[in-house]
């Protein structure tokens, strides 16, 4: 069975339609990449998968397993394994991050049937994980993302999936804002977390991510739509041919 | 009722069938409706006071005709419902046991599930609702427990009533010393007509054994709506005082005027935290308490240290300042604040810091939180008087807003007239945001969860100041009155 299957999937935002028929397959321990310019419908795919209210579906599906993605609450599919590292991840003052992720991780254990993590068990998950992606431990006591460079911002989101352990994962343009070191450091965190159960929807502008996330499949998204759907190579060529090429040859083909 | 105050009790008893006939038999329950001397010496009587108090509640309540009910709160979202002065029964004796419920059984579930969702012990919950103490658990071998301890170390703590026959002397030095009979429109009234409340003393150089609770007077609860608090913190002493609960408390009264005084003196402190959740009204702003309350804290000797701590949730409407006068020089006043509003129901509430000594400090922290159609107002003074060399004073005000038909006011004031002191004010208003929910619904945390906790997260600097116990009450309650408030 496949991991998350989108079908014709239609999506509007104060009456503009934004998703204009996705059809999208993952399965199991695959990483996917989709591409596109700005304003093509990237991030909002990825909002409309976590359950983002402010976007209406008005056609197709979508399933997570084999179970209706669309029919759950934000935060059940959260608990269900859809894991989403969002592009601006927003701060909640007066909260620490540690005692946030403790939350997450037990609400997410407690719907997988798994025992409360105790205070050191967490403490020492914590300590393993933050390793992955070189972040500084004493950043955790400071409230959620408050305070933190827009790289430690981009670090704390892969922190957080290792430590949620996600079954499917979207990355929404995790690489904006990284400088080099950073992506590296990000995308080995990423990497350790492929598996043969895991899924990845890897979001970018650029190809230069997928030079170290490297994709299973990529899709070049314009207008809502799926255009084109390839291997690594074709990321190479719209690196070097730009999203004006996209453009071209879906006219002549349309 | 007639308004007529000259109309007597033994009138008015006719006219409203009350068959006991009260000036015969000051053991009836409760007195008719209605507010005239008549009434007041009737209190008097059948609390067996001295004359003195009776002289000073009946000068109270002559001045108190004279004074006009102010109008000056800032309630935008609140049809006032006036307030029928003659119409409130000023004296309502206990309840006796045979007419309380018998059992949890005979409890509205609905305030019991209350209870279980603030995780109050049963025994507890028992008393909560009112059900006849004795017949649930021994509570007398509780308080009895608690006295001894305090007795030991010569902490008198008992209810006003019982001070004034065993302590008058001690009641009379320091009763209104700090909020005058005359003080303001609802603290007069209180000086009148109230029947119980709280007094403590600590002697000099006592450290109080355990934090004093109205909860140790579980039997007393009912104080009733006109509360009075005393407490006077000997030289060098130290007392925590509880006051409140967090499980709603049920009550049919419309108006509480409250009066607090604290008394410190040299190098004393005194820590009073509270947490006030009355009937606030249901959804759409039907019912509800009015909590008019004056609470004010006297730093009268060098180096005293008064700190209030509050965390208010209930009542339809909240007002009330509880305030330092900072005489002592290098003493301190805190005020730490908690003020949710959901729904319909309007909090005016804030603080004054007067100070008069030199090197005196204060410091202020409010937090309010409004939901729903809820208002919040900060309003404080910080008062520097020409005499406070180098005084201090540092303000910080944080209002949330949860959805778009609430509110968040503030009206600081302050006053500066020596030009030795400092006075910081910091303010800020954010709102809680859909996308930190989401982004906490994203990580698994359901909507009750993320709301409460952003919302703590809001108020940390304020719990922690509340004892342990308390602060978790606390944090449980704010949960509790915010739930669906959101998504």
């Amino acid at each position: 069975m496949s991991l998350l299957e989108i079908k014709n999937l239609h999506a509007c935002v104060d009456g503009v339609e934004i998703l204009r028929g996705i059809n999208l397959t993952i399965n199991p321990g695959e990483v996917h990449s989709i591409m596109g310019s700005n304003g093509s419908g990237k991030s909002t795919l990825a909002r409309v998968l976590a359950g983002d209210e402010a976007y209406e579906i008005t056609e197709g599906t979508a399933t997570l397993n084999g179970v209706d993605l669309l029919d759950m609450a934000p935060d059940v599919r959260g608990r269900e394994g859809l894991f989403l590292a969002f592009q601006y991840p927003v701060e909640i003052p007066g909260v620490s991050t540690k005692y946030f992720l403790r939350t997450a991780v037990n609400a997410v254990r407690e719907h997988r049937g798994l025992d409360e993590l105790d205070a050191f068990g967490f403490l020492k998950l914590v300590k393993e994980k933050a390793a992955w992606v070189q972040l500084d431990p004493a950043l955790l006591d400071r409230p959620v993302n408050e305070g933190f460079s827009g790289g430690e911002k981009k670090r704390a989101e892969v922190f957080q999936m290792a430590m949620l352990e996600p079954i499917m994962a979207i990355l929404d343009e995790t690489d904006s804002g990284l400088d080099i070191d950073a992506l590296r450091i990000v995308a080995k965190g990423v990497n350790k977390l492929r598996n043969p159960d895991r899924g990845f929807l890897v979001i970018t502008h650029y190809q230069r991510l997928l030079d170290y996330i490297v994709p299973d499949v990529v899709h070049v998204l314009l207008d809502g739509r799926i255009v084109r759907t390839g291997d690594k190579e074709l990321a190479l060529e719209l690196e070097e041919k730009g999203y004006g090429w996209i453009e071209k040859i879906t006219s002549t083909s349309a | 009722m007639p308004d007529d105050p000259n109309t007597t009790l033994d009138q008015w008893a006719e006219r409203s069938d009350y068959k006991w006939g009260f000036v015969t038999d000051i053991d009836a329950d409760t007195l008719p409706p209605g507010l005239n001397e008549e009434v007041i010496r009737v209190i008097s009587a059948r609390k067996q006071e001295p004359e003195w108090l009776l002289q000073w509640r009946l000068g109270a309540y002559a001045k108190w005709k004279e004074m006009t009910e102010p109008a000056w709160g800032n309630w935008p979202d609140h049809d006032w419902r006036p307030i029928d002065y003659q119409a409130i029964s000023y004296y309502s004796a206990p309840k006796r046991d045979e007419d309380r419920p018998k059992s949890l059984d005979e409890v509205d579930p609905k305030l019991l599930e209350t209870y279980e969702k603030l995780g109050i012990p049963l025994e507890e919950r028992a008393a909560l609702a009112g059900v006849a103490v004795d017949a649930v658990f021994d509570s007398v071998s509780v308080a009895t427990t608690f006295r001894d301890t305090l007795k030991e170390a010569g902490v008198i703590f008992c209810s006003f009533s019982e001070a004034v026959q065993d302590y008058p002397e001690l009641v009379q030095k320091y009763l209104g010393k700090v909020v005058s009979r005359t003080d303001n429109f609802f603290a007069a009234l209180n000086a009148a007509v109230f029947t119980d409340g709280s007094f403590a003393y600590i002697p000099k150089g006592v450290r109080c054994p355990m934090e004093l609770s109205t909860y140790f007077r579980i039997n007393q609860m009912n104080t009733g709506q006109f509360e009075r608090t005393l407490i006077v913190a000997d030289e060098g002493s130290y007392v925590s005082y509880l006051e409140g609960c967090t499980a709603p408390q049920r009550d049919e009264n419309q108006l509480h005027a409250a009066v607090v005084e604290l008394i410190a003196m040299e190098d004393a402190e005194i820590k009073y935290s509270t947490i006030q959740n009355w009937y606030p009204g249901d959804e759409n702003g039907v019912g509800g308490i009015y909590n008019f309350v004056t609470k004010r804290g006297l730093c009268a000797g060098d180096r005293s240290h008064v700190s209030w701590t509050q965390v208010e949730t209930g009542s339809a409407m909240t007002w009330k300042y509880p305030s330092c006068i900072l005489k002592g020089d290098d003493s301190v006043g805190e005020f730490y604040s908690v003020a949710l509003t959901n729904n319909y129901q309007q909090a005016d509430t804030g603080t004054k810091m007067i100070h008069l000594g030199k090197r005196t400090r204060s410091n202020v922290v409010s937090k309010g939180i409004s939901a729903g159609r809820g208002h919040n107002t900060y309003r404080g003074l910080v008062k520097i008087l020409s005499g406070a060399e180098h005084a201090r004073n540092y303000t910080q005000c944080d209002s949330m807003l949860m959805g778009p038909d609430c509110g968040a006011h503030t009206f600081p004031v302050i006053e500066v007239e020596n030009p030795t002191s400092q006075v910081e004010h910091e303010a800020s208003t954010s709102k809680i945001g859909e996308d930190q929910i989401f982004y906490c619904n994203q990580r698994g945390i359901s909507n009750e969860d993320a709301v409460s906790m952003i919302v703590n997260g809001f108020c940390r600097e304020v719990f922690a100041e509340l004892p342990m116990e308390f602060a978790v009450e606390a944090k449980a309650l704010l949960s509790v009155s915010l739930e669906d408030s959101v998504g």
